[in-house]
């Protein structure tokens, strides 16, 4: 897919930055533009996180990502201040165990995901952000799920490599 | 025993942004107990430090500065010349106090200076995420020493308080650390006694407290208790290490 | 071809600087380009260089001056408000002759500012954040690819021209990853030996002195006059600068750099879907400053100029300096840690445009 900006938002911990370079890595791997961004500073001690992705076949602009296509969120904060910057039409991706409230927006498309839960099923709840990922992948096709593995492989853990897969692979079946 | 649970009036009635379980909260706590008991609220002018307590202006009640780094003791200095009855602190961290603001601190201290610092050692830079500070212990790592403190290349920590003590400005000079209810009591007691001395116009008045940094030491605030304990403490040996009115009849 | 490799801006500094033959590397944290420290504290000892952490920017700065005085590589790192601090020191530097890297990763100010990208250290940068009449060349990449390929021939320039030369990013080139490639790279410029180090005598019969103090006015005009001289070769060497959009006449011409200037290509492309033509000049120096791209240019301006930032107008004084009047320059800016959206940018421009036309 053409040029698509992504912003992963969560808490601290979650692995929010690590989705968004799984993501980029992926992106990279085939062989498009790619840059992220982290938000950064002391703000990551009041517990929240945020990076932002883009992957394009065009040279990229601004790498803080403001009119999304897709919005990842892992809590309620998140979801209270990324909910906006879906541009009409994008997808919003929620893990539903960590969020108690429903999506205002009626113009985008919704994915509520128990990722958690999910997560837990697979191995870990640590690995949540994966589930969420691979439905992300899997929804926007930004990369294809051969490269992401690739990514996975090459800058994961490997003893977190097959616990991770089956993740991925569990949330893009959900997005299915 | 003095511990109650209502918020000092010397503190604002705001929610703090420290990591949970970090001690800087505390320390904040009995500054403001004491401005409280002294009864010296509408004269007290804190100077805060660039560090994660750099936001104490919004916390205590009384007037307060935001300092460049290091320099909150000149500040101080300046208050203080400018309005004598006026009761001045300054709240620093390692980094500030003992790397960037070591001139600063330990000529205000030389020059009898009648401030009260309140020093804040967690053996880390925290605020910028976790660097190797002045204080950090031999073989620590941090962001800035991935494979521990190696004294030969980055040199040994100051301790601080004891340099302080050999100035003759410095009237009253103690380490405390607030890990411990009894600990937490006598670093009370500490912080009074300073700003006592400041008041009778003593001189200058420090109180090193050893702190805690859960989120930059990669503990939980118990195991990061259990490490200022088994690693700072035997480091930086609490205690008064100056007194100049020690054996005066109280 | 070297494979790309997914860095953030501020470590892929500390590795173009050590693929540069950096030896030493003097620090002191700050967000946001604490990770430039931190990067070179794990990679310098692993290469058998030197990493040190000084107790402030002052002291990092002025051993600065002492290693390169000593004749090797040397580089320092910092933002905004610690390049404040430096600023003694790099007027020490530029004063001695010496050769350095100084990173600076700008946040946004006056005073303890915020730590949020910025642009508000042009002034500071380029007409001198130190006293006295020196000169300081200043990159100012706008990616990570262009941030290691400016670190690399900031030390060859430095080494040329024994002069300070700074690179100058924002928070978000320092904070963003990118794909970079790190080249093998030889230098084409003849670099001077330098037989003025002072590393101890070593059978040499002069004795080096690395100094700035010139007590007799004559003697200090005209080492000021030899600087000068330097400067203006450089000024004639050293300009780059970046045209886009220029193929043709435009109704506007933005002038920004950095990273900003990356979001006004967006806006660039959202205007001529709406039939605005704008080209854009881009400094890569922002000293010695692009003068001669406005030139070039001038002819195919139609409305005029307009200096985008990321401060409350800074660089537009060069952008006025550079038109000499020939056409009118308009001024966009936010400040603070507040970046503009390619959208905010076109709207501005539609206005200046369509009032116009
Ligand atoms: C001139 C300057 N240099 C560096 C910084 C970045 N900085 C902010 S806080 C800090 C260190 C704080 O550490 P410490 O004083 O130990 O306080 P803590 O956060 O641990 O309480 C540094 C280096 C700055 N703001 N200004
Ligand atoms: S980073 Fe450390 S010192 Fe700062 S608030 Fe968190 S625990 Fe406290
Ligand atoms: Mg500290």
């Amino acid at each position: 897919m053409p040029h698509q900006e992504i912003i992963f938002a969560g808490f601290g911990g979650q692995g929010i930055l690590s989705m968004g370079k799984f993501l980029a890595h992926a992106g990279l791997e085939e062989n498009l533009n790619v840059s992220w961004f982290p938000s950064y500073g002391p703000e990551m001690r009041g517990g929240t996180s945020n990076c932002s992705v883009i992957v394009s076949d065009e040279p990229i602009g601004a790498p803080l990502v403001t009119d999304a296509t897709a919005v990842v969120v892992m809590n309620r904060p998140s979801l209270d201040k990324f909910e906006r910057y879906v541009v009409k039409g994008g997808l919003l991706i929620i893990d539903s165990d960590l969020v108690n409230r429903e999506p205002e927006r009626t113009d985008i498309e919704v994915i509520k995901i128990p990722a958690q839960r999910i997560a837990e099923e697979v191995g870990s709840k640590k690995i949540a952000n994966m589930v969420l990922l691979g439905a992300l992948v899997e929804k926007t096709k930004i990369v294809s799920m051969e490269s992401l593995l690739k990514a996975l492989k090459e800058h994961g853990k490997e003893q977190f490599y097959e616990l991770n897969k089956k993740a991925l692979e569990r949330g893009a079946e959900f997005a299915k | 025993m003095a511990i109650v649970f209502e918020r000092p009036k010397a503190l604002l009635d705001v929610p703090t942004h420290y990591c949970p379980g970090c001690t800087h909260g505390v320390i904040h706590r009995l500054v403001a107990e004491v401005i409280d008991e002294l009864g010296i609220l509408d004269k007290t002018v804190g100077v805060a430090p660039v560090g994660c307590s750099v936001l104490a202006y919004d916390y205590f009640a009384c007037d307060m500065y935001e300092a460049a780094h290091g320099r909150a003791p000149a500040v101080a200095t300046g208050i203080k010349r400018a309005v004598p009855d006026s009761i001045v602190f300054t709240y620093q961290g390692d980094g500030d106090l003992a790397a960037i603001g070591t001139a600063e601190i330990v000529h205000a201290a030389a020059r009898g200076e009648k401030i009260t610092t309140i020093f804040v050692n967690n053996a880390i830079y925290g605020m910028t995420g976790g660097q190797m500070a002045p204080t950090t212990l031999p073989g620590q790592v941090t962001e800035t020493s991935p494979y521990g403190r190696d004294v030969n290349v980055a040199g040994h920590p100051i301790r601080v308080s004891e340099m302080i003590a050999t100035l003759d400005g410095a009237v009253y000079v103690e380490r405390v650390s607030v890990d411990s209810v009894p600990n937490i009591i006598k670093a009370k007691k500490a912080i009074k006694k300073a700003f006592e001395l400041q008041m009778q116009g003593k001189g200058f008045t420090m109180i090193e407290v050893l702190s805690i940094c859960p989120t930059n030491w990669g503990l939980s605030p118990n195991e990061a208790i259990k490490w200022l304990r088994d690693n700072m403490i035997p480091y930086y040996p609490l205690g008064v290490k100056k007194d100049i009115t020690a054996g005066e009849v109280k | 071809m070297a494979k790309k490799v997914l860095m953030k801006g501020n470590e892929a500094i500390g590795e173009a600087a050590i693929h540069a033959g950096c030896q030493c590397f003097f620090g002191y944290p700050i967000t946001p380009q604490t990770e430039v420290a931190a990067y070179m504290s794990r990679r310098m000892p692993q290469v058998g260089r030197v990493f040190l952490q000084a107790e402030s920017e002052v002291a990092a700065i002025n051993m600065v001056y002492g290693a390169s005085g000593a004749g090797v590589r040397v580089m320092t790192s910092s933002s905004s408000p610690g390049i404040s601090l430096k600023s003694e020191g790099i007027s020490y530097i530029a004063g001695a002759e010496l050769p350095c890297v100084i990173i600076n990763i700008v946040r946004g100010g006056p005073g303890l500012g915020g730590i949020q990208p910025a642009q508000s250290d042009y002034f500071q940068a380029t007409k001198g954040g130190g006293h006295g009449d020196y000169r300081m060349v200043v990159y100012a990449p706008s990616s990570v690819q262009e941030l290691v390929d400016l670190v690399q021939e900031a030390f060859d320039v430095a080494d040329q021209y024994r002069n300070p030369v700074m690179v100058m990013g924002d928070g978000m080139l320092g904070q963003m990853m990118e794909p970079v490639e790190f080249k093998e790279r030889q230098t084409t410029r003849n670099l001077p030996e330098k037989t003025w180090a002072a590393n101890g005598l070593r059978g040499r019969q002069n004795h080096n002195v690395i100094n700035s103090l010139f007590l007799k006015p004559e003697e200090l005009e005209a080492h000021n006059r030899k600087l000068q001289a330097k400067y203006a070769e450089i000024e004639k060497n050293e300009v780059k600068y970046e045209l886009y959009n220029f193929d043709g006449e435009v109704d506007l011409a933005i002038v920004s750099y950095g990273t900003l200037a990356r979001i006004c290509k967006n806006a660039i492309k959202m205007l001529e879907k709406e039939g605005i033509k704008v080209g854009l000049i881009r400094p890569i120096t922002l000293w010695p400053y692009p003068k001669k791209a406005f030139d070039e240019v001038m002819d195919k301006v139609k409305v005029g100029f307009i200096s985008i930032e990321m401060s409350e107008g800074q660089m537009v004084e060069d952008v006025k300096l550079s038109v000499n009047g020939r056409k009118p320059v308009f001024f966009y800016g936010r400040s603070g840690g507040m970046v503009p959206t390619p959208a905010e940018i076109a709207k501005k421009i539609k206005e200046i445009v369509g009032g116009a036309k």
